[in-house]
């Protein structure tokens, strides 16, 4: 009995040894594991929210898309039925204005940058491009608001609301053409150049085909972030419920008519409306991604060969 | 061949080539030309090109000008059409704690602080979360998932802030106010010091929604950011550490985190430049009912930005109209200050990874 009793306490005084380093790599472990979870949770936490969103977006917005959504004019309000037409053409008029404008003036700025970009003079615009990639949208709205519509036109416009978005696209498609231009090999511009070619003509017809890829995502990109701005267009633009077609008016924009619908209108449909002009802006914006997937892909290969 | 190339157009460009490379690049040139259909074109350009070249950089150049001139006409505008309210306010526009356009006194204060307030509580959520993220895809994902699972954290970045927005108000801000809002004035309502946290009824309107939509809107900024920092972190480092029989979460805190300290801190500023500025889903779901100055996470208040969008339509008179302009000042140089931090911060790690990389 004695020396079983003995036996056991030696046992466990070797066990609580062992468990004395048993428990710190089992903390090490636990720990270990903790943390594993914790970042894989982070991860899947980030995932599940767009998933939860779009999800959201696609089968609240789906019921309410049919032809007439697409082709009618909103009702009277609190009605069912109707469509957001004036606001998706709205929206398309606004966007194409503004980049008309944006596009040349960006694309331009950044083959200067790229191409005859040495200097201070560069320096500073290529440090200003980047400031005002991060200045905040309405702040920019602000200045439109101010400019074009208290001052200019004396009330609200679509025009004005073309201007905010063209400034917000422009530094954004200055560093990317930029950036994409400094990617072509100086040995195709030499090349071109040792052949009397003049230094515009190899800017035209060797290096921007060869970089026609990336600065068309630059582009697209920039008039995806743009077609869902607010904020700007809220300012200028205001937003219409009827149909209107006047640039120096107030016009009806996707991005507003979700606002809208989901602030000041206390109907149960306007909810519905308001998803589905989500759909629709999601899907648009979705489509410009898209697009850009596939001209990095038809432009990359070309430009090489 | 060198003959050929001092006929080209732009002579200084060609005597450059000619003093770096000599005759051998013309004679490749020449043979390229027959696949190159530009250079076969623009072969006779002759003398024309000079012109040509002076026009299109004087082109470009004005484009590029266009740049400078925008900014320039930013801070004009925004100064001029301040200054009523900023002189007849003075320092007071920044400290004062009452925003009352009737009675035309204009203190920003209450603004300020919302906006601080909402994006310290988005940047809170946001941060671990992201960094949390980014380490799985740098550290733990299979090669195959890490391409994957950035690009569609990324995608949150795609979606318009109205969106957000109405997505708050539909989905997140009800289930925030019954699952998360009215729990925690149960739970912190007795306790002094931390009751002050939940003043005021739980509506769904406040500031903690309005942080809780900025922690998602700024995940993706924070996520990729702070994914390239780590992945910048030498191989050998985690090497090291590892041989030295630390986990895997020992030798994250040990060698990565210490090391991308820097960067993610960047990353993270640069997240609140975004949660500053943003205006639409923070306008929508913050209440803009109250301009006062509380701790209380279930303030309805304001942020800056919400404060323009909310009275732009009000501004009937010129001192209000210049007071809201005035609060568009201080978000450009609150933001433009932020945005340089975190570049300057993000910036220099990434020179010096590249200077003292092992």
């Amino acid at each position: 009995m004695q020396a079983q009793l003995a036996t056991t306490s030696n046992a466990t005084r070797s066990r609580l040894n062992l468990q004395a380093t048993d428990t710190l790599a089992q903390r090490r472990k636990f720990t270990n594991n903790l943390m594993t979870g914790l970042i894989g949770g982070s991860a899947v936490l980030g995932v599940s929210i767009l998933a939860i969103i779009l999800g959201y977006i696609v089968v609240k917005g789906a019921p309410a898309l049919n032809l007439d959504f697409f082709t009618k004019n909103p009702p009277a309000l609190g009605e069912a039925g109707g469509g957001v037409a004036p606001a998706i053409r709205g929206s398309l008029l606004i966007v194409a204005l503004a980049s008309l404008v944006g596009i040349p003036v960006g694309l331009g700025a950044g083959i200067y940058l790229a191409e005859f970009g040495r200097g201070r003079f560069a320096n500073i615009v290529r440090f200003i491009a980047d400031l005002m990639t991060g200045l905040p949208s309405i702040a920019i709205g602000a200045v439109a608001w101010a400019l074009l519509v208290k001052r200019g036109f004396g009330n609200y416009n679509a025009l004005a609301g073309s201007v905010a978005l063209a400034i917000i696209m422009i530094p954004i498609i200055t560093r990317t053409t930029e950036e994409i231009l400094q990617l072509v090999p100086n040995n195709l511009r030499e090349a071109s150049l040792a052949l009397g070619t003049s230094q515009w003509k190899t800017i035209m017809s060797v290096v921007l085909p060869v970089a026609r890829g990336g600065i068309l995502t630059g582009i697209i990109l920039s008039v995806a972030r743009v077609s869902g701005e607010t904020a700007p267009l809220l300012l200028t633009v205001l937003g219409n419920s009827f149909a209107s077609n006047d640039l120096t008016g107030p016009m009806a924009a996707l991005p507003l008519e979700i606002y809208q619908y989901a602030t000041k209108s206390p109907f149960a449909d306007s909810f519905t409306k308001a998803w589905g002009a989500s759909l629709i802006l999601i899907l648009i914006i979705g489509l410009l991604s898209l697009s850009v997937r596939l001209t990095a892909y038809l432009g990359g290969p070309k430009g090489r060969r | 061949m060198c003959y050929l190339l001092a006929a080209a157009g732009d002579l200084a460009q060609t005597q450059i080539l000619i003093r770096e490379s000599g005759c051998s690049v013309a004679v490749q040139a020449a043979k390229h030309r027959r696949v190159s259909s530009a250079a076969r074109v623009t072969l006779n350009d002759g003398r024309g090109g000079a012109w040509g070249d002076r026009t299109f950089q004087a082109v470009t150049f004005t484009f590029a000008a266009i740049i400078l001139l925008l900014i320039v006409t930013i801070f004009v505008v925004l100064f001029v059409d301040a200054r009523v309210a900023l002189a007849k306010e003075g320092l007071r526009f920044v400290t004062g704690q009452v925003w009352n356009p009737t009675e035309g006194v204009f203190g920003a204060l209450p603004y300020i602080y919302g906006t601080i307030f909402t994006s310290l509580i988005g940047l809170v959520i946001a941060t671990p979360i992201a960094v949390g993220a980014a380490l799985f895809i740098v550290e733990y994902a299979p090669a195959w998932l890490r391409a994957p699972v950035s690009f569609v954290v990324e995608l949150l970045a795609v979606i318009p802030s109205v969106i957000y927005g109405f997505w708050g108000i539909a989905v997140l801000a009800p289930f925030l106010r019954d699952r998360l809002e009215r729990p925690l004035k149960a739970a912190l309502g007795d306790v002094p010091g931390l009751n002050q946290l939940v003043q005021g009824p739980a509506r769904g309107r406040d500031m903690l929604v309005a942080g809780v939509i900025l922690a998602i809107m700024i995940l993706p900024t924070i996520m990729s950011v702070a994914r390239e920092v780590i992945s910048t972190v030498p191989g050998t480092q985690r090497e090291g550490m590892l041989a030295l029989g630390a986990t895997k979460w020992e030798m994250i805190r040990g060698a990565v985190l210490p090391y991308a300290r820097a960067g993610i801190v960047g990353a993270a500023i640069l997240g609140l430049g975004r949660a500053i500025g943003e205006t639409m889903a923070v306008t929508m779901l913050i209440g803009n009912s109250s301009t006062k100055i509380s701790w209380s996470l279930l303030t309805p208040g304001y942020t800056m930005a919400s404060a323009i969008a909310n009275q732009f339509a009000d501004a009937n008179n010129s001192l209000h109209f210049s007071a809201i302009i005035g609060v568009a000042v201080i978000l450009l140089f609150v933001t433009g200050a932020v945005n340089l931090v975190a570049r300057l911060i993000v910036s220099r790690f990434g020179g010096d990874t590249r200077a003292t990389g092992i």
